[in-house]
């Protein structure tokens, strides 16, 4: 990247991170009135400017049809494999011995994006057995209830490689 | 009308309630303090948005609050959850017996053994630092 693009990124970071918290004042209060649109546009300015490194749904989302196709068959996904975790859990926990077998797994991300990584990273924690621990550059660190593998590609292919074909769309 | 909204609601947050009430026996017996979060983040996670639906059922008018207060949990319980975690594993909080693996502290005593606590460089990804 040129040192001519670098700055439009950050201004369009900042566009965004103002938009998504004017919306949210919007949808808390539910009205449109012009006294609370005002205060919400000041205070959204002012956390704009004092926290422009801060990070929103949107930053770094890549605005295209795919990028949102990709987004709305994520959290298809994502709400799945929770309910699937919550089923999952109810059984160890009902079941009187307890079957599990715990251990910290090593696996390796593509994402390169902040928001990217985190929201992986939120997703391993809410899915079947699984739970960030550290995330270490490409490395994340996963506890398993149930450890299948610990070859760090096999672990891969089960824990990552679901929500990261969506997310690599969405946030690369 | 009504009485299907009351009703499918009412269901929902029976069945969130059920699920934080399996996660709350989760927490009770699970061994170590890392299995304890596990239960604890999916159970309260699908447990609150069922409430927060089944109350979007009872009280449509509320459902853009609603709607937020989930989007909010969705992203802020999983990495509290993170977050506990490391902290616990830095502080060597110790594992079941019954566990099996556990690669991340085998590769911080092979990165800093002299030190009690991981250095600057194994402080995670700068996108969870800035969010936690």
């Amino acid at each position: 990247m040129s040192s001519k693009t670098e700055l439009k990124p950050k201004m369009r970071d900042r566009a965004v991170l103002f938009a998504t918290l004017l919306l949210f004042w919007i949808m808390l209060n539910g009205t449109l009135a012009a006294d609370s649109l005002i205060i919400g546009i000041l205070v959204s300015l002012i956390i704009t400017v004092l926290f422009c490194s801060g990070l929103s749904f949107f930053t770094e989302f890549r605005a295209t049809p795919q990028a949102f196709a990709a987004g709305i068959l994520y959290y298809i996904y994502f709400f799945k494999e929770l309910i699937k975790a919550n089923f999952r859990l109810a059984a160890i926990v009902l079941s009187p011995s307890l079957p599990i077998k715990p251990g910290i797994v090593k696996v390796r991300t593509k994402l390169k994006s902040r928001m990217g990584r985190l929201m992986l990273a939120n997703s391993i924690t809410l899915t079947p057995g699984t739970l960030t621990m550290e995330i270490d550059g490409e490395w994340i660190y996963v506890h398993c209830v149930t450890v299948e593998s610990t070859d760090i590609d096999e672990a891969t292919a089960q824990i990552v490689a679901g929500f990261e074909s969506y997310l690599e769309v969405m946030y690369g | 009308m009504e009485s299907l909204l009351d009703m499918t609601g009412g269901l929902l947050l029976v069945a969130g309630a059920a699920f934080l009430l399996l996660g709350g026996l989760g927490l009770w017996r699970m061994p170590d303090l890392f299995n304890r979060i596990q239960a604890g983040a999916k159970t309260t996670t699908l447990g609150t948005i069922l409430i927060l639906a089944g109350t979007a059922f009872l009280h449509p008018e509320w459902g853009f609050k609603l709607l937020l207060i989930g989007l909010f949990l969705l992203f802020t319980n999983p990495l509290s959850s993170q977050v506990l975690a490391r902290a616990a594993h830095r502080r060597g909080i110790e594992t079941s017996p019954k566990t099996s693996v556990d690669l991340l502290a085998d590769s911080l005593s092979e990165q800093d053994m002299p030190e009690k606590l991981p250095s600057e460089k194994t402080l995670s990804d700068k996108g969870i630092e800035e969010k936690s």
